[in-house]
């Protein structure tokens, strides 16, 4: 297809000229966007987009925010969900659920994780069990990012339990708003609530709820799985509104806030090297030759990771990539923010020790501190990053399975 | 800034690597270990004839290829990698670059000519008493006599300071610092070779005492960090490769070497600790790889030049060390072929400046 950017700019800018009409409700505004498919361009024509090239994107967000015009909802884990049913789903279920993600009518949640699986997500022991026309779930999920404001989930579930791991999950669609879901916010050890826990008991699934095939649920939950790595932080990011005055604005702001809560401190979790340089100056211990080193090891690994991931974007858009080599920067980002918080501990001192308004940057440094312990533990571990780069970037041996054969004689939690 | 190697350089890389692999295997390097000048003439002349290596980043008008730092870095990574036994750090790198800083026209033809060919073999003397590329610790001084010069002073750490037909030597004139030109067989010049611990590598002490010199360039044009800057990134690049061959070794035994009825690379304690040396790698590769690209691009080069030498001394000692540790035992004899890449890395890890110095070199060039 022979896609010419500069069409597409004047097309997407005439149709904005026409309809951006700031007067209306978010809702209204957002259900325009869906029906003219300029809300999610890279979409297919018949679900609320315009089969336009990734490239074009970034063409149409361009005039969108040339005007101010708000975009379709994308923030939180809501985009998780529409992109793996826009994959996997069938006619109704995209009809039925697309729009209203897009709308920012609906919230969505994702429900992998468990308390017993954690590294080892195809390990869930939360059952699905037939019941007539439904499907009953039961057990316990957690890290729920905004789980507590979600009107449906994504989820995982067992179905098979004689089938081996990864070949007995099914992936359902689940109401979040029944009374066999309680969602608890989770407290982290930095007094954040970012996630939740999400019990299920007898919880129900109507069978239409159930996304691709029985026991498909490993395979589409790569699909989900692969789109939170590539886009994780675009969906941090809170909306720019330039402090634009109207009804829809209002609405927007208070949108975004709820979304991009959770993520408050995740600048902290990378460590906020950014900040080492200040902080050395103000406390003098620029001056401290090993400090020095420190600060220069801590740049040096900064700027070689910067590097290497515009060398590697250069390497993917030559078709060159093995697919892992994220793992790498992932790996780096860990120690980045390790190093970070060692160093700030070292030019913080005795001041280290505090926390809140009575510590230095107004509680940023302290809650550096707490937070950077997550860095190397979400999103995959260290350790599972170390074994991917191991096998399948340096094709050492695999690690040996002791979880082969049917689940139900698996050794778990 | 170009964040990739063309086809071309790719290319380029692999014909050098298929012959340096060719010419240079450690059997041949054992041998050349033990001889006097520590490398074998008609390979020298191969690599400055056949392959145009020796002239790769000079000017065609002075007998080279043109080419700039980057091509230079993947001559040099690949001649690190091989252990290539040759004075190419000391002729092309060293001696070539500081030529090549000060000296234009014809002055600089005639004399990087034969530098190219390989007819001459050149190097540069710039440290004395502290071993650094300080002005400061420069002290050799050079006299106006007869319409030439005089040096009279002590030249620490001369790369190939022993094996060279020209030596360069940075002086102090009270013009600032100048480079001038001395042949080895020039009356006042003493040269002690000394033992090192990388013995595919040729060190001497220099001393001049009222030794007749020749001015390259004009009096005081020497622009010393200037030109260190260009030294570092090619001897950065020198050190990617000596660590990518530490870790491919490593790799390949552990591929091999079966313990507990299973190979060595199959425990995690291991795969663990050759992702986290992959990884190291790759990132000194981002950095040494983009001072060569920013020096291409004509950017300030003084903080990533010292950031790629201080992270390329890092990662091919670290590479290094582990290669024996994943050898166990055997990774510490003679045989065992380990030991010749660990002490290159050894030696090349406080040559031109250690890491330490280099970090603080950095710092000061960001200004902080």
């Amino acid at each position: 297809m022979d896609i010419n950017l500069d069409d597409i700019r004047n097309e997407v800018r005439e149709w904005l000229a026409e309809n951006w009409d700031d007067s209306l409700s978010l809702i209204e505004w957002r259900t325009k966007l869906a029906d003219s498919g300029w809300g999610m361009p890279d979409w297919p024509v018949e679900y609320f987009g315009r089969d336009l090239p990734p490239s074009a994107v970034a063409v149409v967000q361009e005039e969108f925010a040339a005007i101010g015009a708000i975009g379709a909802m994308k923030s939180g884990p809501r985009m998780l969900a529409a992109v793996t049913i826009l994959a996997h789903g069938n006619q109704a279920q995209k009809q039925r659920f697309l729009r209203r993600i897009i709308t920012g009518e609906d919230a969505w949640c994702q429900l992998f994780s468990e308390p017993g699986s954690g590294s080892d997500l195809a390990g869930s022991t939360t059952r699905a069990d037939k019941k007539g026309d439904k499907w009953i779930v039961n057990g316990q999920k957690v890290w729920n990012t905004s789980a507590h404001h979600a009107d449906y989930g994504i989820l995982v579930a067992r179905t098979d339990w004689d089938e081996p791991k990864h070949t007995g999950l099914s992936y359902f669609l689940i109401d979040m708003h029944q009374p066999g879901v309680e969602v608890r916010q989770l407290k982290q050890m930095n007094g954040y609530a970012s996630f939740n826990e999400v019990f299920f008991t007898d919880a129900e699934v109507p069978e239409d709820f159930l996304l691709g095939e029985l026991g498909e649920g490993w395979p589409i939950a790569m699909t989900t799985l692969a789109y939170e790595r590539r886009v994780a932080a675009g969906n941090r990011e809170a909306g720019e509104d330039k402090g634009r005055e109207g009804v829809i604005y209002d609405q927007y702001r208070e949108e975004s806030a709820i979304a991009t809560e959770p993520y408050a401190w995740y600048p902290q979790r990378a460590g906020r090297s950014d900040l080492i340089i200040d902080r050395a100056r103000e406390t003098g211990s620029i001056e401290d030759a090993a400090i020095r080193q420190d600060i220069a090891k801590l740049l040096i690994k900064r700027q070689s990771m910067e590097w290497f991931i515009k060398r590697l974007a250069e390497v993917q858009k030559a078709g060159k990539a093995r697919g892992p080599e994220g793992s790498v920067t992932k790996l780096t980002a860990s120690e980045v923010a390790r190093m970070s918080a060692d160093l700030h501990t070292e030019i913080t001192g005795i001041d280290a020790m505090l926390t809140g308004p009575d510590s230095p940057n107004d509680g940023i440094i302290a809650e550096v501190l707490v937070s950077v312990p997550a860095v190397s533990i979400a999103g995959g571990t260290d350790e599972i990053q170390k074994n991917i780069v191991a096998e399948r970037l340096l094709d050492l041996p695999k690690e040996p399975r002791f979880d082969t054969g049917p689940f139900k004689d698996v050794k778990r939690n | 800034m170009a964040f990739s190697f063309t086809e071309e350089q790719e290319q380029f890389r692999d014909v050098l690597a298929r012959f340096l692999r060719d010419k240079s295997p450690t059997t041949e390097i054992r041998k050349l270990m033990e001889t006097d000048s520590g490398y074998d003439g008609d390979v020298w002349r191969q690599v400055c004839t056949d392959m145009g290596l020796a002239g790769i980043h000079l000017p065609e008008e002075s007998g080279g290829a043109g080419y700039g730092p980057v091509e230079l870095g993947i001559v040099m990574e690949e001649q690190g990698r091989a252990l290539l036994c040759g004075p190419y750090l000391s002729s092309a790198v060293l001696a070539g670059l500081a030529i090549g800083a000060v000296a234009s026209g014809e002055e600089q033809a005639a004399r990087l000519v034969g530098i190219a060919d390989g007819s001459v073999v050149a190097t540069l003397a710039v440290t004395e008493n502290q071993g650094l590329w300080h002005a400061a610790d420069i002290t050799t001084q050079a006299v106006p006599v007869d319409g030439g010069y005089q040096l009279t002073g002590r030249k620490s750490f001369v790369s190939d300071g022993q094996n060279a037909d020209i030596i360069y030597i940075v002086a102090e004139n009270g013009a600032g610092l100048s480079l001038f030109a001395v042949d080895a067989d020039a009356d006042g010049l003493a040269v002690e070779g000394l033992e090192g611990v990388d013995a595919t590598r040729r060190i001497a002490h220099l001393t001049f005492t009222n030794c007749a010199a020749e001015l390259v360039g004009a009096e005081g044009a020497f622009d010393l960090e200037a030109v260190f800057d260009q030294v570092l990134i090619a001897f950065a690049h020198e050190q990617l490769g000596g660590a990518q061959a530490m870790l491919d070794s490593a790799l390949e035994y552990a591929k091999l070497r079966v313990q507990f009825g299973r190979v060595i690379g199959s425990f995690q304690a291991l795969k663990h600790r050759f992702a986290d040396l992959h990884v190291e790698l790759e990132l000194a590769k981002a950095a040494v790889y983009q001072a060569a690209q920013a020096l291409e691009d004509g950017d300030d080069v003084r903080a990533y030049a010292s950031m790629a030498k201080a992270t390329a001394s890092d990662i091919f000692l670290f590479a290094a060390k582990e290669c024996i540790q994943f050898h166990g035992g055997i990774g510490f004899t003679w045989e065992n072929d380990t030991h010749l890449w660990f002490k290159r890395a050894k030696s090349s890890e406080v040559f031109l400046g250690s890491p330490a110095d280099h970090r603080e070199r950095m710092l000061q060039a960001m200004g902080v």
